[in-house]
């Protein structure tokens, strides 16, 4: 291989015309003759038995084909991790919104009375809604303890530093539920017959979590079970887990009528039934030395999983592991914790688990610097982990990141400096204080520790019968470009022009399991694996006398010829790990991920104190992400996961009612427009990563983790008070300022308290 | 459905008349998807809150989920099936190739309809006015950021 003529370049994207014409079939866009449309009739209560199920008068039921869970065929659960979910309520709700009867109708405008007319009568059990009650234990809601999974990570002796410390450093940080908000509706089309078994159609990320739930649900043999992913509308992990239960009850109307049944959420329905990010609660303890660096700490990181351990183990491994961030921790203790509640599982979210954990850390940075009488830059400085240091899993960084000349850059970039003097000067007087603020962070690539060995991710690169090339996988394209990117490394692998490489639409018949498109693996892990196979692919035709220097007519020729000769040209890849790799599942230690991606973000912001809205004035986004394949994808994914991060920490507040969310719209659920929003400037490095096609990291997740963090150290650089909780509204700095003043206090003024 | 209550209503969509029999409070929304099978035009939220289900209607953008079909009796409808012809591309839909202003996809639809009414308006928009003029159109993908770089383009005629 020569130069690279096609990573690095902006392509075009393979779905990209089908999307700006209309033509691009979302799951909602498709109908099979003879379709019925089914909904789901849930609780209403947060904990309780069912005692009665009543059809109401005025509906006619014969109409409709009802499902519970005695027509399960197979196990009553939506296998992910833990058996405990069911499919459909039998017996004993655990949160509101809970699947109980599934209904079908030929026509979807009759559903809604018909879901009106089911009346549930309960008996009513105690149920919990926070951390807090949970931990107090006053009710157990699962298992023996309310706790769905702990980790403890211990590097030295926590326990030797509080004595050597000249300052300890308390506080507790808090992180609110954030709901996904894909534009697209989740969905679902499920069809039955005895002899091809089932097949389901949706929007979704993880194929083969689909098939292997289907799989147990039905009771069928894995050649009987089909998923196949049709174009997705967004997903952000939003689309992970919760497709799997979506398919069991389409699957089950599907088997009970015979006809193909479309299950198509309403955006109330999927707001408030299904999954959103972790709420948690992050306590520090921190030993500084006098000049300011980490001697060690203690935290303690807990998030609420909601009713069913569904993802929550795996969210809380993530968090934990980025709970120490990007410094050297000579000691450290995380204890970690998964709790129950009464409120529907909360889920994947981009950054899965790591924004919340990190929010709480890059907080904790500026308190420290503070108490230390340190700048926010200089605090940071003195405790980057370098090349050759240990993270707190005892991970040692080989890759020759220097955060210290990342930061300074961003510094530059930000005119960090200049702006900081002059808002100290200008917000002496008026009404708007602008503040500036910084987060500095890392974020782990691919599944965690041995996960990808247990996934052991396989794809498939074949030759067509004309002499193109198919990639094989069943990572799902939802916007971040998928396609795109695979295509590119295989084309630039077999030296060919990016139109002769083509991608399959996910299909369980079709495609081997690749894993899930989660966990900004795809372009790293899974690209490496195309790459690999597309090698394989190529030695296979130059041993059947393709040329080395070809042209793209001649491997078409060779390829084309292959096919004929042979029947087919496939060309398989499979993971293995890197040797070298060491990770203590027990003890929780070594090496957490194969590659890190590495950044610096600054936040400036406008607080007007007579409104106390927040503006995010500017914003600079610059990472090392290894080599970036694609530059406008890239530059689009750090921009819409700044985006996200800028909703999360000033704009999406779930607001909970007894464990039901109760502003399940997006007329209350405000997430940012293109008004609300700064320029975002988005800027690279590139060091490249071994593990990864053609150096790659992920990126997907990593832009999440750091504007919440950034934008409230940017507020408390306004305001010069702290703040602790996101989201972080205008009321609740309102209610901080105004309980936190004393009344001649010059912030706010006068009229307003 | 009583048969009684579906009245004749006529619309021109894409350019092409159609005759519909429906309720007169049937959304043109499912009008426009499932009986005349243009299902370009998505529904997000269906409470006029997202904008993915914009279209024109006689030249004014309308979120087509909040729009009862009698109020569009003798209305010129265009959705993004009538932007260009056949399997070409207009300068918006290029731009929006070009740019990456679309990622996902399902709000793009709306986008496009939304920035073709404002460069109706404004043929040479500030990137102010761009964003002002998209933001009844929620998109979560991309933080609009190349949405509007693509708006400037088209304007500019910049695009491919």
């Amino acid at each position: 291989m020569t130069t690279e003529r096609i990573i690095g370049v902006s392509v075009p994207r393979k779905e990209g015309r089908d999307k700006v014409t209309g033509q691009a079939q979302y799951i909602d866009d498709l109908s099979f003759p003879g379709m019925l449309h089914g909904v789901t009739v849930r609780s209403t209560i947060p904990r309780g038995k069912i005692r009665n199920i009543t059809f109401g008068p005025g509906i006619e039921w014969n109409e409709f084909v009802i499902v519970s869970a005695k027509d399960i065929p197979g196990k009553n659960c939506v296998t992910l991790i833990v058996d405990d979910q069911p499919c459909l309520v039998d017996g004993v709700v655990n949160h509101p919104e809970e699947p109980i009867l599934l209904l079908a109708h030929p026509n979807r405008h009759a559903l809604h009375q018909a879901v009106a007319a089911v009346a549930m009568e309960y008996d009513p059990l105690p149920a919990i809604f926070t951390i807090d009650e949970s931990e107090r234990k006053t009710q157990i809601v699962w298992g023996a303890d309310n706790t769905f999974k702990t980790f403890l990570v211990e590097k030295g002796n926590v326990d030797s530093v509080w004595e050597q410390a000249d300052h300890i450093v308390e506080a507790e940080y808090t992180t609110g539920a954030q709901e996904q908000l894909y534009i697209e509706n989740n969905g679902m089309i499920a069809s039955f017959d005895a002899t091809s078994g089932i097949t389901v159609w949706g929007s979704l990320q993880c194929p083969y979590y689909v098939h292997k739930a289907l799989m147990k649900l039905c009771n069928l043999p894995e050649n009987k079970v089909r998923v196949v992913q049709t174009e997705t509308g967004g997903a952000f992990g939003g689309k992970e887990e919760y497709p799997s239960m979506i398919a069991c009850h389409a699957a089950l109307l599907a088997i009970k009528s015979g006809k193909p049944v479309k299950i198509m959420y309403d955006r109330m329905e999927d707001m408030t039934a299904t999954t959103k990010r972790h709420p948690s609660r992050t306590r520090h303890r921190t030993a500084v030395s006098s000049d300011g660096r980490i001697l060690g700490g203690e935290i303690e990181f807990v998030v609420d999983g909601g009713a069913y351990a569904t993802l929550s183990s795996v969210v809380l491994s993530r968090g934990t592991i980025h709970a120490g961030g990007a410094y050297y921790w000579p000691n450290i203790r995380i204890r970690a914790k998964a709790v129950a509640t009464n409120a529907p599982p909360h889920g994947a979210f981009r950054g899965f688990g790591a924004p919340q954990s990190l929010f709480a850390l890059e907080r904790h940075m500026d308190r420290i610097a503070e108490v230390v009488g340190l700048s926010p830059v200089e605090i940071r400085r003195r405790n980057f982990l370098k090349t050759g240091q240990t993270t707190s899993t005892e991970q040692i960084i080989h890759e020759p990141i220097d955060m210290d000349q990342l930061l300074g850059r961003g510094l530059e970039l930000a005119d960090y400096r200049a702006k900081k003097e002059q808002f100290q000067k200008a917000n002496k007087t008026g009404r708007r204080k602008k503040g500036i603020g910084i987060a500095t962070f890392l974020h782990g690539a691919g599944f965690t520790g041995s996960g990808e060995r247990y996934l052991a991710s396989q794809v498939r690169v074949e030759g067509l019968a004309d002499g193109r090339v198919r990639v094989l996988v069943s990572s799902t394209e939802f916007g971040q470009g998928t396609k795109t990117v695979l295509c590119q490394i295989a084309a630039e692998e077999l030296n060919l022009p990016y139109d002769l490489v083509e991608i399959a639409q996910p299909d369980t018949d079709q495609v081997p399991n690749s894993g899930p498109t989660v966990a900004s693996r795809t372009v790293m892990v899974v690209g490496k694996l195309v790459q690999s196979a597309a090698f394989g692919l190529r030695q296979t035709l130059l041993a059947a006398g393709l040329t080395e220097e070809y042209s793209a007519k001649e491997f078409l020729a060779a390829c084309s010829r292959y096919v004929a000769q042979h029947g087919e040209l496939k060309s398989w890849a499979r993971y293995e790990p890197p040797p070298g790799i060491f990770w203590d599942d027990e003890k929780y230690r070594g090496e957490a991920y194969a590659a890190y991606a590495w950044a610096v973000y600054i936040a400036e912001v406008t607080v007007d104190l007579a409104t106390y809205g927040v503006t995010v004035d500017d914003f600079v986004a610059l990472q090392e992400v290894g080599k970036v394949l694609h530059p406008l994808l890239a530059r689009g994914q750090i921009t819409g996961g700044v985006a996200q991060g800028i909703g999360f920490a000033l704009y999406e507040k779930v607001v909970w009612q007894q464990g039901r969310m109760a502003n399940g719209q997006m007329t209350n659920y405000i997430m940012p427009t293109s008004a609300d929003l700064p320029a975002i400037r988005v800027y690279f490095e590139e060091l490249g990563n071994e593990h990864g096609a053609f150096g790659a990291k992920g990126i997907g997740e990593l832009p999440m983790d750091g504007p919440a963090p950034a934008i409230v150290n940017a507020i408390a650089d306004a305001l010069g008070a702290p703040f602790d909780s996101i989201p972080l509204l205008p009321e609740d700095i309102f209610l901080k300022l105004t309980g936190q003043l004393r009344p001649e206090g010059s912030l706010v003024p006068e009229g307003v308290r | 459905m009583s048969e009684s209550r579906l009245r004749e209503i006529s619309l021109t969509v894409n350019g092409a008349r159609q005759t519909i029999r429906a309720l007169p409070m049937e959304r043109l929304l499912d009008v426009l998807r499932e009986r005349l099978l243009l299902t370009g035009t998505k529904e997000g939220c269906g409470e006029g809150e997202c904008g993915s289900c914009s279209v024109l209607m006689n030249g004014s953008l309308v979120n087509s989920c909040l729009v009862p079909l009698l109020q569009a009796e003798g209305a010129e409808v265009t959705t993004i099936e009538g932007l260009a012809p056949g399997a070409q591309l207009n300068s918006l839909q290029r731009a929006f190739l070009d740019f990456g202003g679309a990622q996902c996809g399902i709000c793009t639809p709306g986008m496009i309809m939304a920035a073709s009414h404002l460069l109706g308006k404004k043929p040479r928009p500030t990137p102010d006015e761009i964003k002002e003029g998209l933001a009844g159109n929620l998109c979560r993908c991309t933080g609009y950021a190349q949405i509007c770089d693509a708006v400037a383009a088209a304007a500019r005629g910049d695009a491919g």
